[in-house]
């Protein structure tokens, strides 16, 4: 390699490795280190071990908030994927107004999460919104309040979730279907299988990586569930739609303590790595596609 | 004989069958869920107030009236000013133009030298943008608050540019580096072998043959940045919040009476420049969802 | 199920919304005949057998397989099996879930089953790939199990897609002595679509060559490579490509062959129609039907411009005036670019198409 075009090389990924240096290894380790600090709204130097996650693991607020998550991403995730893969084959079956449907089910994943959030938070209003819809059509008994319970108010973060991204999983199914040997599916047809055991024991086995990416993106918009939480709930009521990276933005910013806010970071941080780690294993270990 | 049992002949008379009937229910079904929040936040943002209080939320407006729009655009309220949600837009615009075009820069150079150059550490850097991909965002932004604050970019539209670039790099490094590695090997080393360098190959071969994989990665950075919040929450400053922070500050901080058809109209507001990327780009944006997914 | 595998097109039209693709096709395929559809690609030869198979909608007209008319019948229950050119197996079910998963799923009993995977198995010497799956499969280990998921379905006619035209040359020839065998043996109706010509005339019972939707010629393979019935036909079946003169008939009583360098009483030609005296013609003769006659006197002289050595013979590149023309030879002929070589076109060899639309004189 010519000496100038290794030099021009090493330039151009010059910001790339600064970023990568500083702002992602060495936040990264910063944040760690100050989870073991004594920190409250100015980091300290002060080592004191592992006290601010046995105080995180004894906080009614983060407990609440992982509780809401672990409920959250597993409602989320599994009727994201069910919703938006049966939207996909439904599609696929040659339906009239494809495009059309395939625009309304995908546009409001275009959207912001405040948004989607304040749109929902708007529908489900417990005195103007739907309950209100199902009282003017005569139905007195109608109640759908969850907005303000705080026992149910985590399925309404659900059910505005699944509005935002199901076209997102709808998208990448759709691509997947495409992508399978048309002559499979005349295949199915000679043999006489029915449309849903070649769907389930044919097509979602092949669609493997399909379901895999959409399963990561998801999970990623669970680990970073913040923006509807605001929009939507603010937390409420009381704390009872708090999630983590709401937990950790109010310490930082809001309720000065720092120390216990970047012990929750860690502790996404590590979860996140735990959870994704399998999966983007079991994603790639058949001989990569594209070469990395 | 008559037509009933005539022989099978040509075409399988068309019959609606169970399956197609209820496939075609749910997928009508399907479509206005997903429909009906922007038809009710259009109908409300039309109504007047004592319409909303009184009919329900999916009448028609009975005298439909831009005057939530007007007002939410010129005089909604964030806290004490009571400028509009223009002022969001203005900032949203300040903040986005350069972010898309820094980050896509800064991308697709750092996508170009990773795909065709490799230098050593390559593998290692690739592995370190993709791993940050799927952090927490959380991580990393009290650490970044304090060395901008020290650097004096914090609160400052450099700052947020300067953060859309950081946090847009995997994804904009990804798309770009996947696109080039595709690209025959023998462009490369042609070029190599014509005597063009690093910078003249990015210049004159690749960055033209780059053109579509650009216009998925404006794609995807204007409907990213514009749809930021948490960003533009921390690093952008009280005086360049974007468009969304003040959308929910108008919505979330008010105080007495809340005016549901001001509130709608500045959502409808904050969402029409990605809905117009949607609508315009089509099955671009879509493609732009596959590239970003495509992760590794 | 009784097997019977006699098919019987009936007019059938296909059209893609306002494109016709077929307009009224009729073909007639007999018990336990291989039919092979040949054609280049795009001449509509899979649509017609995707339409046989029910896979692609009719538009007009009926079809029967043994002797039912099954125009509105799914493709299951056609009596049919299929084989297609990408093999289309099940990809994470084994080789004895991809044979047995149609049956299963008609609640074929077990016993059954179990004795149809065997003999299918057995015929095609797959036993021992019965727990793989295909990706752990050779390209030609896969269109075996893919014919083997045919021979299951115990039906009385097959249908092959371009079977071979994902292999190497070997694995080609390897198993279209296999499908021959498999047809012998099963006594089944076969139709197997192919745009490579050797496949058809070493398969086929009869061929229907194809071009623009519509059959040239349906015939033997011997009428088909011997009486094509239209310049098309002659060109696209045999290799090396068959040698066209252009020229002109004359003489009325005794017809002659007239062009720039060549002269050539063809009193004993079977018209098919009588061309008009002066008429345009293209004279067609295969390369390995011209023979070597160096003391016949009404030999024609050639020039030899190159020779290409084919291992089992010899293909001679001449000049018949300014008219090229090849030759095939035995293999130990010793020939030089410049050799002048006596030749004979033997008359009942000779085919003469009309110049204008190409048709069979």
């Amino acid at each position: 390699m010519r000496i100038g075009s290794r030099l021009s090389t090493h330039l151009a990924l010059a910001p790339a490795l600064l970023i990568a240096l500083v702002a992602y290894c060495g936040a990264m380790g910063w944040t760690i280190w100050i989870s073991f600090t004594n920190s409250r709204m100015l980091p300290s130097s002060v080592f004191v071990g592992l006290r601010q996650y046995s105080s995180l693991a004894t906080n009614e607020r983060w407990l609440t908030s992982v509780q809401n998550i672990a409920i959250f991403g597993l409602l989320f995730i599994a009727m994201a994927l069910v919703l938006g893969f049966m939207l996909a084959a439904l599609i696929d079956q040659r339906v009239r107004a494809e495009s059309l449907l395939r625009s309304v089910f995908l546009y409001p994943f275009s959207m912001s999460f405040i948004v989607t959030g304040l749109a929902w938070r708007w529908l489900l209003d417990p005195t103007l919104g739907i309950e209100k819809v199902g009282h003017d059509l005569g139905l007195a008994w109608f109640r759908f309040d969850w907005l303000v319970r705080p026992e149910r108010v985590i399925y309404t973060l659900v059910l505005a979730a699944v509005w935002h991204a199901a076209g997102l999983v709808m998208a990448i199914m759709l691509a997947g279907l495409r992508g399978v040997d048309p002559e499979i599916w005349k295949a199915v047809r000679v043999d006489g299988i029915p449309a849903w055991r070649a769907y389930l024991f044919i097509v979602v086995p092949l669609m493997r990586g399909s379901f895999a990416t959409a399963v990561i993106l998801l999970a990623v918009s669970v680990a970073r569930l913040y923006d509807l939480s605001v929009a939507m709930t603010n937390g409420g009521p009381g704390i009872a739609s708090e999630v983590p990276a709401k937990f950790v933005m109010d310490h930082l910013f809001e309720r000065g303590n720092v120390g216990l806010a970047t012990a929750a970071a860690t502790t996404m941080l590590i979860t996140v790595a735990a959870v994704l780690a399998p999966l983007m294993y079991w994603q790639y270990r058949q001989p990569a596609r594209r070469p990395l | 004989m008559s037509a009933a049992i005539r022989e099978p002949r040509g075409r399988r008379p068309w019959k609606p069958t169970p399956a197609r009937l209820g496939l075609y229910a749910f997928l009508l079904i399907s479509a206005l869920f997903f429909l009906m929040p922007l038809y009710v936040m259009v109908v409300t943002s039309l109504k007047g107030m004592p319409e909303i209080r009184q009919a329900h939320l999916l009448n028609l407006p009975a005298a439909p009236s831009f005057a939530a729009w007007s007002k939410a655009w010129f005089a909604a309220c964030t806290g004490l000013s009571c400028n509009g949600i223009r002022v969001g837009f203005i900032n949203s615009l300040r903040i986005m133009v350069p972010s898309v075009i820094v980050s896509i820069l800064v991308g697709a150079i750092t996508g170009y030298a990773l795909s065709f150059w490799r230098p050593r550490g390559a593998v290692l850097l690739f592995g370190v943008l993709i791993a940050v991909a799927f952090i927490p965002y959380q991580v990393f932004i009290y650490p970044l608050v304090r060395i901008f604050s020290y650097l004096g970019i914090n609160n400052s539209v450099p700052g947020i540019v300067v953060i859309h670039t950081i946090f847009g790099l995997p994804t904009m490094t990804l798309i770009f580096r996947n696109h080039f590695a595709a690209l025959p090997e023998e462009l490369f080393k042609a070029a190599r072998v014509d005597g063009a360098g690093f910078w003249r190959i990015f210049g004159a071969i690749m960055l033209p043959m780059a053109l579509p994989i650009i216009v998925v990665a404006v794609i995807l950075q204007v409907t990213g940045i514009w749809n930021d919040f948490i960003f533009g929450l921390v690093f952008a400053g009280r005086e360049n919040l974007p468009m969304t922070v003040q959308l929910n500050n108008i919505v979330n901080s008010t105080q007495g009476e809340r005016e549901y058809n001001v509130e709608m109209a500045a959502t409808l507001l904050t969402a029409t420049v990605p809905l117009v990327v949607y609508f315009i780009s089509g099955r671009w944006f879509v493609r732009g969802i596959a590239a970003g997914a495509v992760k590794g | 199920m009784d097997r019977q595998g006699n098919v019987s097109l009936r007019g059938v039209a296909v059209a893609y919304g306002p494109v016709r693709v077929f307009d009224r096709l009729d073909l007639e395929v007999a018990q336990s005949e291989f039919l092979v559809l040949l054609g280049p690609s795009g001449c509509g030869k899979s649509t017609l057998l995707n339409a046989i198979a029910g896979l692609t909608e009719i538009d007009d007209g009926e079809i029967w397989i043994g002797g039912r008319n099954v125009t509105w019948h799914e493709p299951k229950d056609r009596g049919i099996a299929m084989v297609f050119q990408s093999y289309a197996l099940y990809p994470r079910m084994n080789v004895r879930a991809n044979l047995s998963f149609g049956l299963r799923v008609a609640r074929t009993p077990r016993a059954e089953i179990e004795r149809r995977v065997r003999v299918a198995a057995e015929m095609l010497q797959i036993g021992d790939l019965l727990d793989r799956r295909p990706a752990e499969l050779s390209g030609g280990q896969r269109q075996r199990v893919a014919i083997g998921r045919a021979l299951v379905r115990d039906a009385g006619v097959f249908l092959f897609d371009e079977p071979l035209s994902n292999l190497d040359a070997q694995l080609r020839s390897e198993l279209r002595v296999e499908i021959k065998r498999l047809h012998q043996r099963l006594g089944a109706t076969m139709i197997y679509v192919t745009h490579d010509q050797i496949e058809a005339l070493t398969l086929a019972d009869r061929i229907a060559v194809m071009k623009d939707r519509t059959f040239q010629q349906i015939g033997t393979p011997q009428e088909i490579y011997l009486r094509p019935v239209n310049r098309f036909v002659a060109t696209f079946v045999g290799s090396p490509a068959m040698n066209f003169v252009p020229g002109r008939i004359e003489g009325a009583g005794a017809p002659v062959f007239r062009s720039a360098s060549l002269r050539l009483p063809v009193p004993g030609y079977k018209f098919a129609h009588a061309p008009a005296d002066g008429a345009p013609v293209e004279l067609g003769i295969r390369p390995e039907h011209i023979i070597l006659a160096p003391d016949a006197s009404d030999a024609q002289e050639v020039s030899v411009e190159m020779s290409e050595p084919m291992g089992s013979d010899l293909l001679a590149w001449t000049r018949l005036g300014d008219l090229p023309l090849s030759i095939r030879l035995p293999a130990e002929t010793m020939l030089t670019p410049g050799d002048r070589l006596r030749i004979l076109l033997p008359e009942n060899r000779l085919n003469l198409f009309d110049a204008t639309n190409g048709a069979r004189l």
